[in-house]
């Protein structure tokens, strides 16, 4: 593997001070991971396994309790690699009412490189391309509060990018807007995968959009219990439904028409695989 | 069946003569029967939080009618207090509006402001915790030490302890995990057979509408293009999609299976219905 942008090395976190009790719970119960630059990855679990706690030690708004946090290199426990972390993973939340300061889109999209001390003909560049980067330029003299709910979570993202960082870390980005909502953040991550080549954490509970990005980190209980492509990781049926995951309605299926005696492949994880699947064992039985 | 709860051409406009002025519900004819379990689908936009706000009198109609077992609410103070009364309205992240110190306290307020005395109170309050599984001990605590799932259900247990026969959920489900919204979902489901209560759902996931309701309502532009058994809405997936609503993945991928020139039901939309469906095309007959 490449170098990492980020790495974990046997990270574990609680949320009260452990030092001295023993036994105290793990939210993170030491990951190993590695991220690696240009790649998408999506981070899978239900509440309370630990994804967003994770999320947070990637740019050091949460500290390891245990193990280490690198990012680019730099140790997150080290107060004076801070900024530089921060300029270098930038992150998006839940809720965009909450990311959003200003009164007007592009001012709100230039207020992270204001505060960099940025030069102001370069701010302009920055704010143009973050807005047209995310499909928001003609939005760009309008007030956030009419935007919709995708539409707002775009502008967060571009307030983001504006700083340049090399990695976003989106901590269910998605999670509050209704379907149009959400493709429209979705295809936004994914273009900024693709084209800009943009390194993309994505914490997510929607099987749908786990099932976009290049790798599936899927946790529990504060572990990682499956690592690899969304094809193969939802594939493992029995293993999701064991950390109470269930597999995407496609892989189901295939799983269900299995238990019920037919031989049929688990990776038909799009809707035209899984149509495709469906077409052969049809086939396949009537010949 | 019996009709319980009607809207008679009901329209709605917001800000009229001003600038704003935004025609949210266009003579809207709903009825909802008693001990029906119905969906309205829409996207952010389309009316359905302005209808809702219309069945228990929370929103006056710019005109027509809102009738509860045939009486019109606004035909008296009386009847519109009983609106109030009979038909509870739980609004989307109903967990912000917890207050009280104690959990208990909070059930409690309802039942209090309909001026029932402290035995009735009580009954009410452990039976609407008991629907929504918060036991004994989470009642004494403060609302600000439960879980998010937890205080969501704390929030719908305050709506049930006013034993409405109307029970009206915005979104119930935004922002919860796959188990926490099959546990709300089997609360609410629960309290819709012990009590034969009419429950009305409001919700942008067409997968999670189809596999509960009886029936759905589709809101688009403040009017209903379609209700109807989930079956017969999702015959209209083209225009479905073309509202920014959609289909459940397992009917897209039938579409797509009969595209390929397979012959399967087209109107299914659940694993289990397209597993049957599957397995009656291969003569294996349902397990």
């Amino acid at each position: 593997m490449e170098k990492a942008i980020i790495q974990t090395e046997d990270l574990r976190f609680s949320y009260t001070d452990t030092d001295a009790q023993e036994g105290a719970p793990l939210v993170l119960d030491g990951i190993d991971l590695k991220i690696a630059p240009g790649s998408f990855v999506a981070v899978l679990g239900h509440n309370g396994s630990g994804k967003s706690t994770l999320a947070k030690h990637l740019n050091g708004i949460l500290l390891p309790s245990g193990g280490k946090v690198y990012v680019q290199g730099m140790d997150t426990a080290d107060e004076e690699k801070l900024l530089d972390i921060r300029r270098a993973v930038g992150m998006v939340f839940q809720n965009p009412d909450n990311q959003i300061v200003a009164n007007v889109v592009e001012e709100d999209v230039a207020f992270a490189p204001e505060n960099l001390g940025v030069p102001s003909a370069e701010i302009r560049r920055r704010v143009d391309e973050a807005l047209a980067m995310v499909g928001m330029s003609e939005y760009a003299a309008h007030a956030p509060h009419l935007l919709s709910g995708g539409q707002k979570q775009r502008v967060a993202i571009a307030g983001v990018i504006a700083m340049r960082p090399n990695c976003i870390v989106m901590d269910e980005p998605t999670a509050m807007l209704d379907p149009v909502g959400r493709r429209e953040v979705i295809e936004t991550v994914k273009s900024l995968n693709q084209n800009y080549g943009m390194t993309v954490v994505l914490i997510t509970h929607h099987m749908d959009e786990a099932a976009q990005a290049g790798r599936l980190v899927v946790m529990a209980q504060g572990r990682v219990v499956l690592d690899g492509p969304p094809r193969e990781v939802f594939a493992q049926v029995e293993r999701l439904k064991a950390v109470d995951l269930a597999a995407p309605d496609t892989v189901e299926l295939c799983w269900q028409l299995r238990q019920a005696g037919l031989e049929v492949p688990l990776d038909g994880l799009s809707d035209e695989a899984c149509a495709q699947v469906l077409y052969d064992l049809l086939r396949r039985q009537r010949a | 069946m019996e009709p319980i709860l009607e809207t008679r051409q009901l329209s709605h406009i917001y800000s009229p003569g001003t600038p704003f002025e935004h025609n949210a519900l266009r003579a809207v004819d709903l009825t909802a029967y008693r001990g029906e379990y119905l969906g309205v689908i829409g996207r952010t936009g389309s009316g359905k939080s302005t209808l809702i706000q219309h069945l228990n009198g929370l929103l006056k109609p710019t005109s027509g009618q809102v009738l509860l077992n045939g009486t019109d609410i606004w035909s008296s103070k009386e009847a519109t207090r009983a609106a109030r009364f009979q038909v509870g309205l739980v609004f989307q992240y109903p967990e912000y509006q917890l207050f009280e110190e104690t959990v208990y306290k909070d059930i409690a307020f309802g039942p209090k402001n309909m001026g029932l005395d402290e035995g009735e109170i009580d009954r009410r309050v452990r039976e609407a915790a008991a629907f929504v599984e918060l036991d004994d001990e989470i009642l004494e605590k403060s609302p600000f030490e439960l879980s998010g799932g937890q205080k969501r259900r704390a929030a719908i247990a305050g709506v049930i302890a006013m034993e409405p026969s109307v029970l009206i959920l915005d979104e119930p489900t935004a922002g919860l995990d796959p188990a926490g919204v099959e546990r709300i979902l089997g609360n609410i489901q629960a309290y819709h057979r012990a009590r034969n209560a009419t429950v009305i759902i409001v919700s942008h996931s067409m997968e999670e509408m189809a596999r509960t309701a009886d029936r759905l309502v589709v809101m688009h532009d403040g009017a209903i293009p379609f209700q109807g058994p989930p079956r017969e809405i999702f015959t209209h997936a083209q225009e479905l999609e073309e509202m920014g609503l959609g289909v459940p993945q397992i009917t897209r991928v039938f579409q797509r299976l009969r595209a390929l020139g397979a012959e399967v039901d087209p109107s299914v939309y659940t694993v289990a219905q397209a597993r049957d469906a599957i397995l009656a095309a291969l003569g294996k007959g349902a397990v």
